[in-house]
């Protein structure tokens, strides 16, 4: 009799721990970041950096291939009529990428966070976008500075590494796997800083093949 | 078989002061809306119950306004945070105690 009394207050008492789990994780992170939305980034990201090859290989000649740095170039390519051309349609192709996937994350993570109950502007997601933007405006802005004085080689290094670290500081607010997605690219942008001439390659694995890999993991352990 | 029943906090009877306590230990500062919304609690209710915690000593209250709306937002303080978790263990070791037996 009295074991049965007791076994009703044990479970009682551990759903009130789940709750109270529940609660503080719900209050302090954001846990509505869709992981389908990451594994769409990923692939609009390889589609991208596809075109972008295409469209910088078809330009040049095998022999005249370089890649320009201190705004001289390391092989006879760049500078003709076209070149301007072809920058801006790199420019392009980066900024549709860019809206498809924010566009992507934030309508499923609306629909996400319909689900899960929880406020999709709230203190969590202000917070969040506060310490994402913060490096990753530093970053953007940097970029364009270095492109308008020809540093290109900045560009896939740099936008790895900002990316990174805004991942790193807004994994205080949502799930922590999104920690060592900002890790993995800012050590993948070190490693492209010291190889220049791939950069198209280590952007499309860091915002293509690592998107696709965590948002995968995210959409297993979260979303279903 | 002796059940630590005396160090269940009274304050914490409630299951609103609990869940309350939890976000503010969770969280540096909430607000009062914010806190309505998540717990999702009528204003009357919610704020009986901050006041009760307030009295306590376990959190304490921020007024300040955003332009003309008032913004108040709620604070844990050591005592609440070491209440809260003595509260917490003491659960847990109710939980471990009656699986011994």
């Amino acid at each position: 009799m009295n074991n049965k009394v007791l076994y009703v207050e044990e479970k009682e008492i551990q759903n009130e721990l789940a709750s109270i789990r529940n609660l503080m994780e719900r209050s302090s992170k954001f846990i509505s970041l869709s992981g389908l939305s990451g594994i769409l980034a990923g692939i609009y990201a390889l589609i991208g950096a596809a075109f972008a090859y295409n469209i910088i290989y078809n330009y040049t000649s095998l022999p005249e291939r370089g890649y320009v740095d201190n705004g001289a170039q390391a092989t006879g390519l760049f500078f003709s009529s076209s070149y301007r051309m072809l920058e801006w349609k790199l420019i392009a192709i980066a900024f549709v990428v860019l809206v498809l996937s924010i566009l992507t994350g934030i309508i499923l993570s609306l629909r996400k966070a319909k689900r899960k109950g929880q406020p999709i502007w709230g203190k969590t997601s202000r917070s969040m976008l506060f310490y994402m933007a913060t490096p990753l405006f530093t970053g953007g802005f940097l970029i364009l500075i270095f492109i308008y004085r020809g540093h290109y080689s900045i560009v896939a290094p740099a936008s790895l590494i900002f990316y990174g670290l805004s991942l790193v500081g807004a994994s205080n607010f949502t799930y922590n796997d999104i920690k060592f997605l900002g890790l993995c690219d800012i050590i993948l942008g070190l490693v492209t800083a010291c190889i220049p001439g791939y950069g198209l390659l280590f952007w499309a694995i860091g915002f293509g093949v690592l998107h696709i890999v965590y948002g995968s993991v995210m959409y297993f352990k979260y979303d279903r | 078989m002796k059940i630590p029943f005396e160090k269940l906090d009274k304050a914490f009877e409630n299951r609103l002061r609990l869940q309350i306590m939890s976000v503010l230990v969770a969280n540096d500062r909430y607000d009062f809306n914010s806190l309505k919304e998540l717990l999702e609690t009528t204003d009357g209710n919610l704020a009986s119950h901050l006041k009760g915690l307030e009295k306590e000593e376990y959190i304490v209250v921020h007024k300040a306004f955003l332009g003309r709306k008032p913004n108040t937002t709620y604070e844990s303080t050591d005592k609440g945070k070491k209440a809260f978790k003595d509260h917490l263990d003491a659960l847990e070791q109710l939980i471990k105690q009656q699986k011994k037996t």
